[in-house]
């Protein structure tokens, strides 16, 4: 008896032991970071203070970074949305061989790397892009999108609607065509149908994959980093910069913190929101 | 029930928004030119030569090679007995387990990387190969875990019971029924761990050193530069890579199954 109790603790211990000292550790160093002293002639000292908290609160060049990544992280979100639900309805209507095959395409681009999605966006958008000559050829001129939020939303959205699509897709599993069709024979008009039907039952995986897509999105450091171009700072940019280039650690301990806490809020929140909504209506 | 033609003319647009960027990447790959330009009629392969005489470059990817290998590996061996615990036992302290391993999920790339940078800066263990791979490992295992317990759910736990009541040991049980029904799980955790671990630049930036650098954190590097028609040749390359490897995905797992999750 006592062998099996101890079975599923000598199980998991390895894995357990490394979690512990790469991520649990690191994060509680981080922490402890945040409130040490930090001067550009000696580096990082000992001691407590806030010193890095109240620069970022206190500087008004932090509240545009965090306002622009919220912002840029919210309108890539909303896009998602709008594009991402309509094409997992559209894909689950699809017939068998054409049903996967697409499903294929619209995911495959996860598993590339971000650089390389990246990369090729710049090329599209770029000064002599695609999309410009497209411009050109049709009398719009030259629009300047590379290193312009345009450039970030666009490639933080292709990027993500993969983790938009993938919810979306697996609540509409659960939909039953039949109910569909019941509603329709008894006179709901199509939109009746997607309204009252449909989007009750999408409801849950359009907002978990909303906040997994907005998380994403804010703490994305490729994509601002290869098409926000130096000028067009976000919250990861900024992390970046303050640990590798201005080494003042302290104070980009402070900044990713501040990013982890908003992440885990959103996350932890929407999604007691959801479990909130599924026990109301089943009545528990 | 069948889709309109608005429907089918919006799922186009999104079919090519999507394969937009990695089309025209493995287009202009193919320029003679010096320019980054989409090559109509002349086709040259003179930027994959220039990626493969790119010392930095074919380092970079020996070093990508190196640490996803073993990362998956490492995962791998972590996960099944995680998965099992997890699968099979109920214990006091299950749940905080299971989030605890799924975390990178949920903890930014970005922010696991800056911590590891301070705990290897207090270590003394920036450059070291190992201590980067062990950080790969956390982050691509719960790829792999997921699968296994996938795998595991879809196991009836009674084959296992039966070969116990019948004398078998915990090992010849393990051994010869359930690592057998966990097979599709555990190598298809495995590619995806390997996959995941081979494209990670977010994290990688913080810890690499310059005999470590992987290859998507060079690419990165390179991109910020200056950007020629090698970067290109270098993501076709990359992109070919990947299409190999979902291929076996799919072959073995069903690509859909390893990607949208088990239902």
């Amino acid at each position: 008896m006592n062998r099996s109790r101890a079975a599923p603790y000598a199980l998991s211990a390895p894995a357990l032991l490394l979690f512990a000292l790469m991520v649990l550790l690191p994060l509680a160093l981080t922490a402890l970071l945040s409130f040490q002293q930090f001067s550009y002639e000696s580096g990082v000292q000992g001691g407590f203070t806030l010193a890095a908290y109240a620069a970022v609160l206190g500087d008004g060049f932090y509240w545009e970074v965090f306002g622009r990544t919220g912002w840029v992280a919210l309108l890539a979100t909303l896009i998602c949305i709008a594009i991402g639900t309509p094409e997992a309805y559209i894909l689950s209507r699809m017939r068998p061989p054409w049903r996967s095959a697409f499903l294929l395409v619209i995911l495959a681009p996860l598993l590339v790397s971000v650089v390389v999605r990246a990369f090729g966006w710049s090329l599209v958008l770029g000064p002599a892009g695609f999309v410009n000559q497209f411009f050109e050829a049709i009398g719009i001129g030259r629009v300047r999108m590379l290193y312009t939020p345009i450039a970030v939303v666009v490639a933080l959205v292709h990027v993500m609607l993969p983790f938009m699509v993938i919810p979306v897709w697996t609540s509409l599993q659960k939909l039953d065509p039949m109910v569909e069709n019941a509603a329709l024979s008894l006179g709901a008009s199509r939109f009746t149908v997607l309204r009252r039907v449909v989007l009750p039952q999408v409801l849950p995986g359009l907002l978990s994959g909303a906040l997994i897509v907005f998380a994403l999105s804010a703490s994305a450091l490729a994509i601002p980093g290869l098409l926000g171009g130096r000028r067009l700072k976000m919250v990861a940019t900024l992390i970046y910069d303050e640990y590798l280039h201005e080494l003042n650690w302290p104070l980009g301990a402070a900044i990713a913190l501040a990013l982890l806490a908003v992440n885990l809020a959103v996350m932890l929140g929407t999604q007691a929101l959801i479990e909130g909504h599924y026990r109301k209506r089943l009545g528990a | 029930m069948k889709n309109g033609p608005v429907a089918l003319g919006f799922h186009a647009l999104v079919v090519s928004f999507m394969l937009a960027p990695l089309v025209v990447v493995c287009l202009v790959a193919f320029t003679p030119a010096d320019t980054l330009q989409i090559p109509w009629g002349a086709y040259s392969l003179r930027w994959f030569r220039a990626v493969f005489a790119h010392g930095d470059l074919v380092s970079s990817f020996v070093n990508s090679l190196v640490v996803a290998l073993l990362a998956a590996s490492g995962s791998v061996l972590l996960a099944v007995p995680a998965a099992l615990a997890i699968a099979r036992h109920r214990f006091p302290g299950r749940q905080a387990l299971n989030g605890l391993l799924m975390s990178p999920l949920i903890v930014p790339h970005l922010v696991l990387g800056v911590a590891l940078l301070r705990l290897f800066a207090l270590l003394g263990v920036r450059g070291s190969t190992l201590w980067l791979t062990l950080a790969h490992v956390v982050i691509v295992t719960p790829y792999a875990l997921r699968l296994m317990l996938a795998a595991l759910a879809g196991a009836d736990p009674a084959v296992e019971q039966a070969a116990r009541s019948l004398g078998a040991s915990r090992w010849t049980v393990f051994r010869r029924v359930t690592l057998p029904l966990m097979l599709p799980g555990v190598t298809g955790g495995w590619l995806l761990a390997f996959i995941n671990s081979f494209d990670e630049v977010t994290m990688s930036i913080f810890i690499t050193s310059p005999q470590t650098v992987t290859l998507p954190v060079r690419m990165y590097m390179i991109a910020t530069e200056s950007i020629d028609p090698m970067m290109a040749a270098v993501s076709a390359l990359i992109v070919a890579l990947t299409a190999v490897v979902m291929l076996v995905l799919d072959r073995l797992y069903g690509l859909d199954k390893v990607l949208v999750g088990q239902q």
